[in-house]
């Protein structure tokens, strides 16, 4: 029987939740990649899953303030997605949370669609904060952006990035690290989603960047160790953040999250091979039979 | 020179700090990164100024142009500065991302730029960025030809919307314009008319290409000298005119003869209004240490070179430029 595929058009408030309740939300998110992989006919499969936890926090969970309706409101937290492959999470999660319809979920990648490959700041589309794509980049880019609210506008402003692991190999993001520690901007919080999995292999392999935490430490960071797939650990861990800024403690937080790549699909997990891979139709199916 | 004369010497890296001093008064939202070189650069005139705009990024040109991204996604106009080598090569992908295609306010200063760098040598002396710079869709790239025009160039980047990049030198040049003199982006500038052959020039190179106008003069030969000081976007109908009405082109510009201004005006003339064009530049070779003066000889970027190459370039055009004569310039260029 051929797979048809249909976006429901559910949307999710941003509040505080209990850990159990972002299951459901994550599980609709994990669907959502796989059929909109499926269509697009490439993309990346295993990171989008391995991330799908922490964005249903991030963005569900009352830690980001923003406002679907009004995406450039002034005073909203922003989110930079550094691993700008990561992007299929994204889109689903801002049209999860009301930014624009779940039928555009339809036409990632596609002509004329405003789901670029990567997230391309021309498209317009409410929610994306800059293009991203070329690793590395998107975290510098948050740092300024954590330097002029910080230093010029002086608001209360939070700001996010994430990066992969593999994209540490940039040496850029630790000049990125650098600056952020040097300008003591305890309103960045760079989320780091350490699946250990890059296109060629396993990233302790391919380049090592082992140890991750102490490197933060030594630049200066606030350094919080999760299992991204913990929704417990996960809300500790931005509540940590949201303290680190209030409290204006003078260091960026930097939260390496231990994750898997390909979770909730069985034959994604912690397999590398599923970092730009899309699932054809027999895969997809099982995909979503197991993402029930 | 009827109208325009020897107003003394300043680097046009003067004119750059000036302006952005100029720029913060106007504008609360100008911010400036240093990249560590902020005195040679002249981004220390805007540090003093208003110290509370202007952040530290260190040796890291990279992150500096990304970081004035974020800045720019912020609302505001964020400058770097730092020598051209690396202002337009060591950042060519953050450029590229996350200010061409991200199209913001980014305005980056390229300064020490040519080979009149002098003493430091090939390393920095950045001979290419005009061709990469130029290609960038929505980016404005500036060229300007003395302190003053810098001064005016810097103001006017400030106050255009999106990516721009504005390229300078470090050696005292000759000033030449005055306040009333033009200066628009988009627009060359006719300093001289004449309509036996257009020398078009940017940067120290206007000078040079206004002292070979002059002689020429003396072998009755009437020379047009076009400042094209805005590369992106270029004054097509400026370049056109000259065209037509000169049949034949010279190019002067302190830059490889690849894919800089001379590319631009081939580019532009091929397209509308072919004629010979003899190209004044670098000619695929990397610089040396030496004084500003001794390379412009060695390298041949004086006025010199321009006169031969308008003589050329009107021969070309009287005997029919698709003869063999092409074909030995090919020779030419091998050296």
């Amino acid at each position: 029987m051929a797979l048809e595929i249909t976006f429901s058009d559910k949307t999710f408030e941003n509040k505080k939740r209990n850990p159990e309740e972002f299951s459901e939300i994550a599980l609709e998110i994990r669907r959502d990649i796989i059929k909109s992989l499926y269509l697009a006919k490439s993309g990346h499969s295993g990171g989008t899953l391995g991330t799908s936890d922490i964005f249903s926090v991030l963005f569900f969970g009352g830690v980001m303030k923003y406002n679907p309706n009004d995406p450039e409101w002034k005073e909203r937290d922003r989110f930079v997605l550094s691993a700008g492959h990561l992007c299929p999470v994204l889109y689903s999660t801002l049209a999860r949370a009301g930014y624009f319809s779940t039928e555009e979920l339809y036409r990632l990648r596609k002509y004329g669609s405003r789901l670029q490959g990567h997230p391309g700041y021309d498209m317009k589309l409410p929610g994306i904060e800059s293009s991203t794509g070329s690793l590395g980049q998107g975290v510098s880019i948050a740092v300024g952006m954590a330097m002029s609210d910080k230093l010029v506008d002086k608001n209360n402003r939070k700001i996010f990035a994430l990066t992969g692991d593999g994209e540490i190999e940039e040496g850029t993001v630790w000049e990125a690290a650098m600056a952020a520690a040097n300008y003591k901007l305890d309103n960045f919080c760079w989320i780091l989603d350490n699946n250990d999995c890059q296109i060629d292999g396993r990233v302790r392999d391919v380049m090592s960047i082992y140890p991750i935490a102490q490197k933060f430490e030594a630049f200066g960071f606030d350094v919080i160790n999760i299992d991204g797939h913990n929704y417990s650990e996960i809300i500790k861990a931005f509540e940590k953040f949201k303290s680190n800024h209030e409290s204006k403690i003078g260091k960026p937080t930097a939260i390496i999250a231990r994750t898997i790549m390909g979770k909730g699909v069985s034959f994604m997990e912690d397999n590398y091979i599923w970092h730009g891979n899309p699932p054809n139709e027999e895969q997809a199916k099982i995909a979503l039979h197991d993402l029930k | 020179m009827s109208e325009i004369k020897l107003l003394g010497k300043k680097p046009t890296r003067h004119g750059f700090g000036e302006g952005l001093v100029m720029l913060g008064e106007r504008y609360d939202n100008v911010i400036v990164l240093g990249g560590d070189i902020t005195g040679s650069v002249m981004t220390s005139y805007f540090k003093e100024r208003f110290p509370e705009r202007f952040f530290s990024i260190g040796v890291a040109e990279q992150n500096a142009t990304t970081i004035a991204a974020g800045f720019a996604l912020s609302g505001k106009i964020a400058f770097f500065a730092s020598y051209s080598a690396f202002s337009a090569f060591r950042n060519a992908d953050q450029l590229r991302i996350s200010v061409a295609y991200n199209d913001i306010n980014v305005k980056i200063g390229g300064g020490h730029a040519g080979i009149t760098v002098g003493p430091d040598g090939a390393t920095h002396q950045a001979l290419e960025e005009i061709a990469f710079v130029r290609t960038l869709p929505n980016m404005t790239l500036v060229v300007p030809c003395d302190y003053l025009e810098a001064k005016k160039a810097t103001i006017a980047i400030g106050e255009k919307f999106g990516p721009c990049f504005i390229r300078f030198g470090r050696s005292a040049v000759p000033m030449f314009t005055t306040d009333e003199t033009p200066f628009e982006i988009g627009k060359a500038n006719e300093l001289r008319d004449g309509k036996d052959v257009a020398i078009v020039a940017c940067g120290l190179m206007v000078w040079e290409a206004l002292l070979a106008a002059e002689e020429l003069s003396k072998k009755g030969i009437n020379a047009r000298v076009i400042n094209n000081s805005s590369i992106k976007p270029i004054d097509v109908e400026t370049l056109v005119n000259a065209a037509r009405d000169c049949g034949c082109i010279v190019t002067a510009e302190e830059h490889q003869v690849h894919g800089g201004l001379g590319g631009a005006v081939a580019e532009v003339t091929a397209k509308n209004y072919p004629v010979p064009i003899e190209f004044v530049g670098v000619r695929d070779k990397f610089g040396c240490s030496g004084e500003p003066e001794e390379l412009m000889v060695k390298f041949g970027l004086t006025w010199k070179e321009i006169y031969a190459s308008a003589l050329k370039a009107i021969e070309r055009r009287d005997k029919g430029f698709r003869g063999l004569r092409q074909v030995k310039d090919v020779e030419d260029y091998k050296e």
